[in-house]
């Protein structure tokens, strides 16, 4: 474990708030660009992990647990959103036959 | 505290019940668990000033106010259940337990004192919705709901971790108490702070359905079962803004100058696209989601002017809007039901036909557009002069006028179900609804009258 601490010490730690920050921001743009609801869904797992890493990089440097625990967090409860989730877009495909969310246009004002 | 476990017991036992097709005893289960959560909660009144479970959870008053105006908005929601699971699928357990768990999140948001304890609950919170929305499986409104609901649901948990992990890296902690000293302790915080404290906004904005972030609610409110849209409406709300005003109260109060001009933009905003979208509705039920955005605007006041007894203003606002809230749903499922339809038309010479119906739902509108002698005149009063106590001058004025836009799509209901002569049938209203809707009227009248038996409660 303390190798492994020291090895992500190795980093500074502005390298990985930048690059939790651009994998966040992909996320995010694929959530706003992409039609797909799996693609969209993928996304959204992408914004949570980057979250995971950014928790994981202060954590190593702080050598303080608390931020190693709240991924575990972030990783239980993204599942259990993924398997509710996966259920919606399975339920929406039955009755569409498509997972594109442009077929998602009942509601209008 | 014993709230929270009985609510997640009850629920455990729900599905049990259903499991052993015990039908008819579900929903007597489910209120009388309520009622002793309820119970369970007023009596903790004053007894957990200090936080629990290692800082995990702060059980204050604030927490026991708020669980039990959730409790009780849910109780009466599911009194309005009664005979409506069923129609949609047989396996009605779930429905029950799936709401109690959303309940068990909810009570969670409003105590947390620990930011994963806020991450929790609003995740058991949300997946428990997300499901609820789209249990109409054959509805494709619903399954449109569902989905919109779950896509910006995560989209906006995404923000509010982001925010979270930023923080953490400021400040190395996710206590409250651990980050508002470092925020009165450091006096040239890091930019990671001023990022996180932003980011947590927008995934709080998102929860609560405040513009701009407000898009996914009119569809969603208006795809899920009524049933559903009015405990999002009322209950999911209230918990949003109480676990809002938690964290700025006791987390970013120092830091005020900086995020109070993005709160006065997001409440301003919130107000007028609200107000102005809702008058163009046709439709009840859609025109009760835009308003639902306005009255966001009206509850982030409480944030802006912030002080010691913004609890107190949020609580009344929200028991006046839960419960005027009430009334409209429960009016409109029973007119969804009868008749097809929600427009502003099919109330055309309902108080003919329905003079008790028409009654309580022209006391909501008042109380919804605040006008005196209801519950809501209190709640926006409270609002009012809290903000203008802090020079805000120019939003309140701004409000005020909004406040005088609402009143027409308000009154149109009204003067659709008065002056509106046309021939209609009786509709059938069931005993549960006259009980929930009588009672909700005389709360609504006697919050009014007597605001002083609840505005100072906290």
């Amino acid at each position: 474990m303390e190798t492994v601490t020291q090895t992500i010490q190795g980093v500074p730690l502005n390298h990985y708030i930048i690059l939790s920050a651009v994998i966040f921001s992909i996320g995010v743009m694929g959530v706003l660009i992409r039609r797909n609801a799996i693609v969209i869904f993928m996304s959204v797992e992408l914004m949570l992990n980057a979250v995971n890493l950014l928790l994981t990089a202060f954590s190593a440097y702080r050598g303080d647990p608390a931020g190693q625990v709240f991924v575990f967090f972030i990783m239980a409860l993204a599942a259990a959103e993924v398997a509710v989730g996966l259920a919606i877009i399975v339920m929406i495909y039955r009755n569409t036959n498509s997972t594109d969310i442009n077929v998602l246009n009942r509601l209008k004002w | 505290m014993n709230a929270l476990i009985t609510i997640s017991l009850l629920a455990l036992f729900i599905l049990y019940l259903g499991l052993f097709k015990a039908y008819k005893a579900l929903l007597p289960v489910t209120l009388l668990g309520l009622a002793g959560a309820f119970a369970l909660a007023v009596s903790e009144w004053n007894s957990f000033p200090t936080p629990i479970f290692s800082n995990m959870m702060l059980f204050d008053n604030f927490a026991i106010a708020f669980s039990g105006i959730t409790i009780f908005t849910t109780f009466l929601v599911l009194l309005l259940s009664k005979g409506y699971f069923e129609r949609i699928s047989s396996n009605v357990a779930e429905y029950y337990a799936l709401i109690l768990f959303a309940l068990a999140g909810i009570v969670l948001m409003v105590s947390y004192h620990n930011l994963s304890m806020l991450f929790i609950g609003i995740e058991i919170m949300s997946v428990s919705l997300y499901i609820l929305a789209g249990i109409k499986k054959r509805d494709f409104s619903s399954n449109e709901a569902a989905l919109k609901y779950f896509l910006m649901g995560a989209f906006s948990t995404g923000f509010l971790l982001f925010g979270v992990a930023l923080l953490y890296g400021a400040s190395g902690s996710f206590d409250l108490e651990g980050i508002r000293n470092y925020i009165v302790s450091t006096p040239k915080p890091s930019a990671l702070l001023y990022t996180g404290i932003i980011l947590i906004l927008i995934g709080l904005c998102f929860k609560v359905g405040a513009a701009p972030f407000h898009f996914w609610t009119p569809d969603v409110y208006e795809g899920s079962p009524s049933l559903i849209t009015a405990f999002m409406s009322t209950v999911v709300k209230t918990a949003g803004f109480a676990a809002f005003l938690r964290i700025m109260l006791n987390c970013f109060a120092p830091k005020q100058e900086f995020w109070i001009p993005v709160l006065v933009t997001i409440a301003a905003l919130s107000l007028l696209i609200g107000n102005v979208t809702a008058v163009y509705q046709q439709h009840f039920k859609r025109m009760l989601a835009y308003s639902s955005i306005s009255h966001a605007g009206y509850m982030l006041f409480c944030v802006i002017a912030l002080d010691g007894s913004s609890d107190n203003a949020l609580f009344v606002y929200a028991a006046s809007y839960s419960v005027a809230s009430i009334i409209a749903f429960g009016v409109l499922i029973i007119l969804q039901r009868q008749t097809g339809n929600d427009s502003f038309d099919s109330f055309n010479g309902l108080s003919k036909k329905n003079p008790f119906l028409a009654f309580t739902l022209t006391i909501a509108m008042l109380s919804l557009a605040g006008i005196p002698l209801t519950a809501g005149f209190v709640g926006k009063f409270m609002m009012f002069t809290r903000t203008l106590a802090t020079y805000h001058t120019y939003l309140v004025v701004f409000a005020v006028v909004n406040a005088v836009i609402a009143i027409f799509y308000y009154f149109r209901v009204i003067v659709a179900m008065y002056f509106k002569p046309e021939e209609r049938t009786e509709l059938i209203v069931p005993a549960y609804y006259k009980i929930v809707l009588a009672f909700s009227a005389v709360a609504t009248i006697l919050m009014g009258i007597y605001p002083h038996f609840i505005a100072g409660l906290i």
